[in-house]
């Protein structure tokens, strides 16, 4: 299998301080691969490296087919980068922007503009061209560092928490604008903090902890690891909480902040009419029952402990 | 296009963006080529009135000294835009364009040139208005305005190294301070024979000094009579001084733009 975005054993040190330290990666053609991690995971120096904008220690990637030391000029014919904070000239017009970012890259003017047109267009930032960026909201800012870095059509892009500091309906946008990519056949890798993200739109995600990779695979497959479905009970009184615990068996774990508890449920259905009924004769008033599939936020805290622990 | 084509069009490129912001931005540009003539009718009118230099007037005096220390100024503008792209993530933007990486760089030193090329003419239009006038032709007044571009050049690679290097805005605010008294501890304003005797020294060989010196020596504007070897040889230290810097400050600048990599 060939892949558009390939690293082995990336070290990256500042001081001291290992970055990378055997950051592996392997992302298949047309495909959204997430890093997911918190702040200082790794995440953006790996970024950084396969964007040829940081050299590596020690290690090697490719993107694109091109070494990202060697080839650099390849490597960033061939990319984009939208990067964490919206890296735009805040007094030109989103026009102006794209004309001189194209320009930048080499189109010549008239296809510059004609460039710069479409993606505002297709952004729904066509009649703000003309406003300077500094008065574009945080939604429209991040569409317009989304369209910057797509002047070349360039078969990968890279996305730095694209998402960080948007509101709702910011994030809800640029999701969209990826998800129409990825329809076109773009390689995209994403970093996020956002466990939501990782699951909206990734086909894949690595867990990144410390430099490293910890775990890759399916969102579904990760949260496999953690264990299968649970049933889960808020409990209307706090003080019914041991008698929920007590109902749900002896892997029962309660949390008194949320009225919740849950417990591992391999059956599901069977489960949820066996809690009900119980609920019910042994009269504990519940203001939810559910059965659930872990969360990509279970599987983050379970692979960083777990690793923390071997360490 | 070959590489070198390239590297001139996409400094072009950098440079155009300067322009877009004057068209934007009118009154920020103004405000920018009105402080130094504010500077020179403070000084003129305000303060020069206690100045006497001996064959001339103070604003025949004055004028060179402004000139040279509008070239210093500049050096706030070069560094506080190259800071500003580096912070916003302009650069890396830039940097992960296929784009000649030298244009970011010279792209930023045409148009900071070029922005000095106005103020310089504002400025002496302001001075032929006071009655400042050069007196030895063309030559001498083109020669002076080579000298004074020159200094303006050095002081671009300074700012550049700055702009790459200072990221924390304290630093930024105490360089914009510092700028101040390097401009007037020098012969701009006053003679350095005035100040006390250490200080005299700093002053008469500060670069600034030089260039203002040999500015007033070659639009034939007075000066004080200064028996001191670098006022003696202002005109050979207005072409060393700045070499000095280049050759200082252009190896760091290109240095601290590789390390951004690093």
């Amino acid at each position: 299998m060939t892949y558009t975005i390939e690293a082995h054993g990336l070290v990256k040190r500042f001081g001291a301080r290992a970055a990378l330290d055997g950051f592996d990666l392997s992302v298949p053609e047309g495909t959204v691969h997430g890093l997911l991690g918190p702040n200082g995971a790794g995440k953006t120096t790996a970024v950084r490296v396969l964007t040829t904008l940081l050299r590596p220690d020690a290690g090697a990637a490719r993107v694109a087919g091109f070494d990202v030391v060697r080839d650099g000029d390849q490597v960033r014919r061939h990319i984009g980068l939208v990067g964490q904070h919206a890296a735009l000239d805040e007094v030109l017009s989103g026009r102006a922007n794209l004309e001189m970012f194209g320009r930048l890259s080499h189109l010549r003017p008239a296809a510059a503009a004609r460039r710069a047109g479409e993606l505002l267009d297709r952004f729904g930032l066509g009649d703000t061209g003309k406003k300077a960026v500094k008065n574009y909201s945080g939604g429209m800012r991040r569409r317009l560092d989304l369209a910057a870095g797509l002047i070349l059509s360039p078969p990968v892009l890279f996305l730095d928490e694209p998402t960080t500091g948007l509101d709702p309906r910011g994030r809800a946008e640029v999701w969209s604008a990826v998800r129409d990519l990825v329809a076109r056949g773009t390689t995209v890798l994403l970093t996020t903090q956002y466990l939501e993200e990782a699951d909206q739109l990734a086909h894949r995600v690595s867990v990144v902890h410390e430099g490293r990779q910890v775990a890759e695979g399916t969102p579904e497959e990760l949260k496999k690891t953690v264990g299968g479905d649970r049933v889960e009970i808020v409990v209307h009184d706090p003080a019914d909480l041991p008698a929920a615990e007590a109902l749900l068996g002896p892997s029962a774990q309660g949390d008194p902040d949320t009225r919740r508890v849950s417990a591992p449920a391999s059956d599901r259905m069977a489960t949820l009419t066996r809690v009900v009924q119980d609920l019910r004769d042994s009269g504990i008033a519940a203001d939810d029952v559910a059965i659930r599939r872990p969360t990509l936020d279970e599987v983050f805290l379970h692979l960083t402990s777990s690793d923390r622990s071997h360490a | 296009m070959n590489r070198l084509t390239w590297a001139f069009a996409d400094g072009w490129t950098v440079t155009r963006r300067e322009f877009t912001h004057w068209g934007a931005n009118p009154g920020q540009l103004v405000a920018g080529l009105l402080f130094p003539v504010m500077v020179v009718l403070l000084f003129a009118y305000l303060l020069g009135g206690g100045i006497e230099v001996p064959d001339g007037g103070y604003r025949e005096f004055l004028m060179p000294g402004m000139f040279a220390m509008t070239m210093v100024f500049g050096l706030e503008g070069t560094f506080t835009s190259i800071g500003n792209d580096v912070t916003k993530g302009v650069t890396d933007r830039f940097r992960s364009l296929p784009m000649a990486s030298s244009a970011v760089v010279s792209g930023r030193a045409a148009a900071d040139m070029l922005t000095t090329v106005l103020a310089l003419a504002v400025l002496i239009a302001s001075g032929l208005a006071i009655g400042w006038r050069a007196h030895n032709g063309l030559a001498g007044a083109a020669a002076a305005v080579g000298l004074l571009l020159w200094l303006r050049f050095a002081l671009l690679w300074t700012g550049i190294w700055l702009g790459l290097k200072i990221r924390n805005p304290e630093a930024v605010m105490a360089i914009q301070i510092l700028v101040w008294p390097i401009g007037f501890l020098s012969s701009a304003i006053t003679s350095p024979a005035t100040m006390p005797g250490w200080l005299g020294a700093i002053a008469d060989w500060n670069p600034l000094s030089s260039t203002a010196a040999a500015a007033r020596e070659l639009f034939g504007n007075p000066g004080w009579p200064n028996d001191t070897w670098a006022a003696a040889h202002a005109v050979e230290l207005a072409l060393v001084w700045p070499l000095v810097i280049t050759l200082v400050f252009a190896p760091l600048s290109v240095r601290a733009y590789r390390n951004l990599s690093r």
